[in-house]
């Protein structure tokens, strides 16, 4: 087997219907299993953005990156590791509010996972935490003695540690293009 | 000074502006008001209506590739839209450039599973180039001018509109129409990079050994000639793929051949002893490269193409030049040196000289006239017939191997086959769609009596429009390429290959298509002399022994300089001649 690492993918993209499809048969067709996803908009004017994990080799998820940036509607693709970029993931957790009480070390547990409280009834309390995979694994798996009813968690996000903001120097480069071509047009 | 048109009028507008005249098509319910309104516009736009949305697609085909235009097709939703399927996904992977109108049920019904709906962007989203549903007549023009720059620049590809009946019925405003050159998230052509040419140029310049592969990205590029310049100046052979013939003639002293499973011997044993391999505008398949950990260990591979995904995808560039090949060539021919590889020129013409004697001499120069033809004969004599610089359609078996190795290509840009998908079915319309797109060209179809029983029925549309093709089914009977890998490799046992033919002769003439047998090879001369003769459509059944195959033949997992010449017998080098 090839060495397998978690790689984040970002994605620049037009906010069109049916984007995410294009993507993510790029990834069905490769066998490539897609970990989490996140869609949102982004710092740029009608740029949407969309951030992946997958499990691959470098190599594979390279040529699924071609692949995606082939598409007519994406703007740029970037592959990163987890050195690359500052990322998080936010998890909510829903547990009985007696069987908290019971225990009574609840602030204690909040303040070792820096978790927060979202809202709290006589029967649930829903937590929030925020940060990486492990840690929100970590406190999943604290607070199972609890009655966890429901646990989820986002995909990930993420934001490049790099001085440079590749997809605004692509665009103002594109925008050049542009008006060279209206121009010569004239 | 706008005026208020509908939907429909701004597709039929938006078409001429992009310079359409010719459309391959299929009405139905969702569609009507388009066909309703190009009813008015039979002056402007010929409409060809096909026997099926297949044949329509594969016609557009066959008009793009001849013509270098996009192609146009329209069809309606549900099985129209289902129906053009296969020709989707062999445009795709074969870059040709088209626009495809596909009728959509009424907005306000999407995703009800209406009559006749179907999820025309999803099915189609993997197998296009780009696609797009248009609920509101507004977005119409717009539209249709991304659908033809997306189409046909860059690499080329299919691009589907789907478009809802009431977009097609509702109004819009109309001023003028803006042809687009410019989509930010889109580069069809890529600034050529001088360190790239710089870098390609001393590796050609260094090279003892350098052979050029020549694929359709050249014929796509119309870079035939900056080719010939290249390869001529610094003395490099070249080899073309199965997609790329005719990018050089074949009586060219530096042409050596087509590479790949049914290749020419030089080539690709050559291939493997090269330390130079200059790709350009193709994209190594796996019918080229054969076994790719044995492909080509001692070159170093120079890949010029305009799809960087097409880099290092299959076989590791050494170097690579993202950009048009024309450019790229064109630049390239400043930067290299005059060089004479003579040695290395002659060690292809020997080896070829086995094959020749081996394979071509015995499938061109039968000599019993009471036989059966072979098919390599059949296609060398059509194509001397042809008169000038004709153009091969094939279908896809032995009939497309045999015609498109055995076929004289004087011209660029004359042959249309399935490469990538290998649809069964093509070689017909696609002919009709390529004598419409060269009008002054003789268009020859080879199809096999399998594949053309898959699109039969579009001889209707040859007698509707008196098409001047000229149809050569290749009779043997069986699906012959098939039956060759089960006697090859699965002991013979011919399980559903041999095939109980109707007479094709009289099915043509139902048509008013002329025909007409050819049993023996004494009938062979005579009765190309009556197709070429005849100023119309006209079809020859050749009838060949159904033991002819195809050689040689590197088989699949195999190295590309392990060359089958006959069922048991590898070339090897104590066969060439000195
Ligand atoms: C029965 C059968 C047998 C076959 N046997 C063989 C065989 O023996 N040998 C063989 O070669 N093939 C064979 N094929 C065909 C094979 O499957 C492929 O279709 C073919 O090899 C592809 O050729 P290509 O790479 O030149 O063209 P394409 O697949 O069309 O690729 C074209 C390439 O050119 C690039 N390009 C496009 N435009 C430009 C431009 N303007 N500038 C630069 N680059 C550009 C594209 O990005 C792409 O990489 C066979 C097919 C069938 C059905
Ligand atoms: C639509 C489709 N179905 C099946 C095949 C598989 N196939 C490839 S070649 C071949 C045989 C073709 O037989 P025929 O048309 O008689 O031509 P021949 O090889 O005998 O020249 C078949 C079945 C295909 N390429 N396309």
């Amino acid at each position: 087997m090839e060495d397998k690492t978690l790689y984040t993918i970002s994605i620049f993209t037009e906010n069109h219907v049916g984007l995410l499809n294009q993507l993510s048969i790029i990834f069905t067709r490769r066998c490539l299993n897609i970990e989490s996803c996140s869609a949102s908009r982004c710092s740029l004017d009608g740029v949407h953005k969309i951030t992946l994990t997958c499990y691959s080799d470098r190599r594979s998820l390279e040529k699924a990156i071609d692949q995606i940036e082939k598409r007519i509607d994406v703007i740029k693709a970037y592959l990163y590791t987890d050195d690359e970029v500052v990322y998080q993931e936010v998890a909510l957790y829903k547990v009985s509010t007696t069987k908290l009480l019971e225990e009574n070390n609840l602030e204690e547990i909040m303040r070792r996972h820096s978790a927060r409280i979202l809202d709290i009834t006589a029967n649930y309390t829903i937590l929030e935490k925020t940060g990486h995979s492990d840690e929100t694994e970590a406190l999943f798996l604290e607070l199972k003695r609890y009655d966890l009813s429901q646990f989820v968690r986002s995909g990930r996000v993420a934001i490049t540690k790099s001085p440079v903001e590749l997809v605004d120097a692509y665009l103002k480069e594109q925008e050049e293009r542009r008006h060279r071509l209206t121009h010569d047009m004239i | 000074m706008s005026e208020t048109i509908t939907g429909s009028e701004a597709i039929v507008r938006g078409l001429i502006h992009e310079g359409v005249d010719r459309v391959f098509g299929y009405p139905g319910g969702a569609i009507i008001p388009l066909y309703d309104t190009l009813y008015d516009y039979t002056d402007q736009i010929t409409h060809v209506l096909t026997r099926h949305e297949q044949g329509a697609i594969h016609a557009a085909q066959g008009y793009a590739r001849a013509s270098h235009r996009t192609g146009v097709v329209i069809v309606t939703s549900g099985p129209g839209a289902t129906n053009i399927i296969t020709g989707l996904s062999d445009a795709m992977i074969d870059s040709t450039p088209l626009v495809i109108i596909i009728g959509q049920v009424v907005s306000g019904l999407l995703g009800s599973d209406a009559f006749q709906e179907t999820d025309v962007v999803g099915i189609t989203q993997p197998i296009s180039k780009w696609n797009l549903q248009i609920r509101r007549s507004e977005d119409i023009p717009a539209a249709i001018a991304r659908a033809f720059y997306i189409a046909n620049t860059g690499r080329p590809g299919p691009v589907v509109l789907d478009i809802a009946k009431d977009a097609q019925m509702g109004t819009l405003k109309w001023d003028r129409y803006h042809r687009c050159n410019f989509i930010r998230s889109y580069i069809p052509y890529p600034e050529v990079s001088d360190t790239e040419l710089h870098i390609a140029a001393s590796l050609i310049n260094s090279s003892d050994r350098p052979m050029i592969i020549s694929g359709q990205g050249v014929m796509i590029a119309g870079a035939e000639k900056e080719l010939a310049m290249l390869a001529e100046k610094a003395d490099i052979p070249v080899a073309s793929t199965l997609m790329g013939l005719s990018t050089m003639p074949s009586d060219h002293p530096l042409y050596k051949g087509m590479v790949g499973m049914h290749g020419n011997i030089g080539p690709n044993y050559n291939t493997n002893r090269a330390d130079l391999i200059i790709a350009v505008g193709m994209r190594f398949d796996d019918r080229v490269t054969g076994e790719l950990s044995k492909y080509a260990p001692q070159a170093k591979i120079l890949h010029i193409d305009i799809d960087k995904s097409e880099f290092d995808k299959n076989v590791k560039s050494y170097a690579r030049v993202h950009g048009d090949a024309r450019e790229v060539l064109h630049r390239l021919y400043g930067l290299v040196r005059e060089a004479k590889h003579t040695d290395w020129l002659r060690s292809f013409d020997i080896i070829n000289d086995v094959e020749r004697r081996r394979v071509i001499d015995p499938e061109l120069n039968g000599t019993d006239p009471d036989a059966r033809c072979h098919m390599g004969e059949v296609a060398r004599k059509v194509s001397i017939a042809a008169g000038i610089d004709p153009i091969l359609v094939t279908d896809v078996g032995l009939n497309q191997m045999l015609s498109s190795r055995y076929f004289r290509y004087t011209a660029p840009r004359s042959i249309i086959t399935t490469g990538g998908l290998g649809t069964m079915g093509f070689g017909l319309p696609a002919a009709i769609g390529a004598k419409m797109g060269a009008p002054n060209r003789t268009v020859c179809v080879f199809v096999g009596d399998g594949g053309i029983q898959m699109t039969m029925q579009e001889l209707g549309t040859i007698m509707q429009y008196g098409v001047n093709v000229k149809i050569i089914v290749l009779n043997n009977d069986f699906l012959g390429n098939v039956r060759q890998w089960q006697l090859l490799f699965y002991d013979k046992r011919f399980s559903q290959t041999p095939m109980v033919n109707p007479d094709f002769v009289m099915i043509a003439r139902a048509y008013g298509i002329e025909a007409e047998d050819v049993e023996r090879r004494a009938d062979l001369d005579g009765a190309i002399e009556r197709m070429m003769a005849t100023d119309g459509p006209y079809m020859l059944n050749v009838m060949v022994s159904d033991q002819d195959m195809v050689f040689p033949m590197t088989p699949g997992g195999c190295a590309v300089d392990h060359i089958m010449i006959t069922p048991n017998e590898v070339y090897t080098p104590d066969m060439n001649e000195p």
